[in-house]
């Protein structure tokens, strides 16, 4: 069936089985990548995009049927052109990550973390993490990346 | 892992889905949150011909209190009911617990509470909490809508009282009295796990200080969540003590019935019952300002 997904603010419009899931959708239907596929049981966290600017959504287990009409955030959409989103220079300047695997998904749950709570705590940070699996970093820098990201934007918004 | 082919039918109104279900009959499967569906549809576990997704019914998104009761829609979402203005109520401390360890933060901004009931998961936690809270499921059927108990709605394992081409509606707590408390007690491996061993509990006090009314239940305790019927009468007007609470556990080892697997033995899991079983109504009981 025919499903139009506005994806980064880019619309997309597929034909695709009822069973194709949202993680397929978007790396092989619309060649977004970044969205990476790990567990694909719903567990890891590597496939977490953000549905309508607030919803984190783990897309291994959401059919790309389910998100027809909606709009998807996928880590390619963070930057503003060349310029880091907070999250991303959080996770450059800290080290959130090693092999960089779980990292988009680590990003968008982030994303959208900051979004219901612009001043978490650490214990905040790590609860809301916590469906978000990284096998390298020990999630240390990862909750730092995420502090110094929410300071930046509290700043910028205090700025604008 | 690619779910089996299926017909997918999105439907506008709740009496859209209903002629769906109706029409479709045992082929078809609602989809709401498919936190449960889609995995064990990818693991070919679940192989429904159609689905019939109702997360368009935003007039099934609510989350209302009133004077009486709580009441929770199909497609309302694990997240929400967590996020719910009221939630930090004592009376809703159960529900408040239960709703900030069911699977992992991400899974509740999909995952429903009326989903996981309907799913009946031998380890589910909407479902123990469902049974001490004592709550009803709305189902819709040929005949209008009606209300289950919970304890006639949790059928067997993965199964309910839904019929064939039903489809339930939304749950319904009771409005607990002032002096009531609850709390969820789950053990867990690791965050977003099934329940090794779960315990609901909710506790409403008298004036004199003796209980009035318990309800405790149990997850992964069985083929579905169970109520301990000998810890909810032995607690009934009496004083709560430490003697007391010994007996609610052992009710709760009694009456677990869990299964080995990779998660433990069930001689592990059932002293877990016992054990959570007392944390819970001493975490209950010190919500309400209680010694015991």
């Amino acid at each position: 069936m025919k499903v139009h997904v506005k994806v980064n603010g880019i619309s997309y419009e597929r034909e695709v089985e009822p069973r194709a899931l949202l993680a397929y959708f978007l790396r092989e239907d619309c060649g977004l990548t970044g969205t990476h596929v790990g567990c694909d049981t719903s567990s890891c966290g590597c496939c977490v995009v953000v549905m309508d600017g607030e919803r984190a959504v783990k897309s291994c287990s959401m059919f790309a049927v389910q998100a027809d009409g909606h709009e998807i955030l996928t880590v390619e959409g963070l930057a503003d052109g060349g310029r880091l989103h907070a999250l991303q220079q959080g996770f450059w300047d800290q080290h959130g990550l090693q092999c960089g695997y779980c990292t988009p998904g680590m990003l968008l749950t982030s994303y959208a973390l900051l979004r219901h709570n612009a001043t978490p705590s650490e214990a905040d940070i790590r609860e809301g993490l916590a469906g978000n699996l990284c096998r390298c970093t020990g999630y240390q820098n990862i909750v730092k990346a995420v502090q110094q990201a929410a300071g930046a934007l509290r700043e910028s918004v205090g700025a604008s | 892992m690619i779910p089996a082919a299926f017909e997918y039918l999105r439907a506008h109104t709740a009496d859209e889905a209903f002629a769906f279900l109706q029409q479709h009959g045992a082929e078809a499967r609602v989809l709401a949150g498919g936190q449960s569906l889609i995995p064990a549809m990818r693991f070919r576990l679940a192989r429904p011909a159609v689905l019939v997704d109702i997360n368009s019914l935003n007039d099934l998104s609510y989350i209302r209190v009133d004077a009486k009761s709580l009441a929770i829609g199909a497609i309302a979402r694990d997240a929400d009911v967590e996020r719910a203005p009221w939630i930090a109520d004592r009376r809703w401390s159960l529900i408040h617990d239960a709703s900030r360890v069911v699977a992992d933060p991400v899974v509740r901004q999909m995952g429903t509470v009326v989903g996981s009931l309907c799913h009946n998961d031998p380890a589910g936690d909407w479902t123990a909490v469902a049974l001490a809270a004592r709550a009803a499921v709305v189902v819709r059927g040929k005949s209008g809508n009606r209300q289950v108990g919970i304890d006639d709605f949790l059928v067997d394992s993965f199964t309910t009282a839904t019929g064939e081409g039903e489809m339930a509606l939304g749950v319904v707590f009771p409005m607990p009295d002032d002096r009531t408390a609850g709390s969820y007690q789950k053990m867990e491996r690791k965050v977003g796990d099934f329940a090794t061993a779960a315990a609901a509990v909710q506790v409403s006090m008298n004036d004199d200080g003796t209980i009035r009314s318990a309800g405790v239940a149990l997850s992964a305790a069985g083929p579905c969540a169970v109520r301990v019927d000998a810890a909810e009468r032995l607690l009934a007007g009496q004083k709560p003590g430490e003697e007391l609470i010994r007996a609610a556990s052992d009710a709760a080892w009694h009456r677990s019935a869990p299964q080995a697997d990779l998660r433990g033995s069930v001689d592990y899991k059932k002293h877990l019952a016992g054990v959570l079983v007392a944390r819970g109504l001493r975490q209950a009981l010190a919500r309400l300002g209680v010694q015991a």
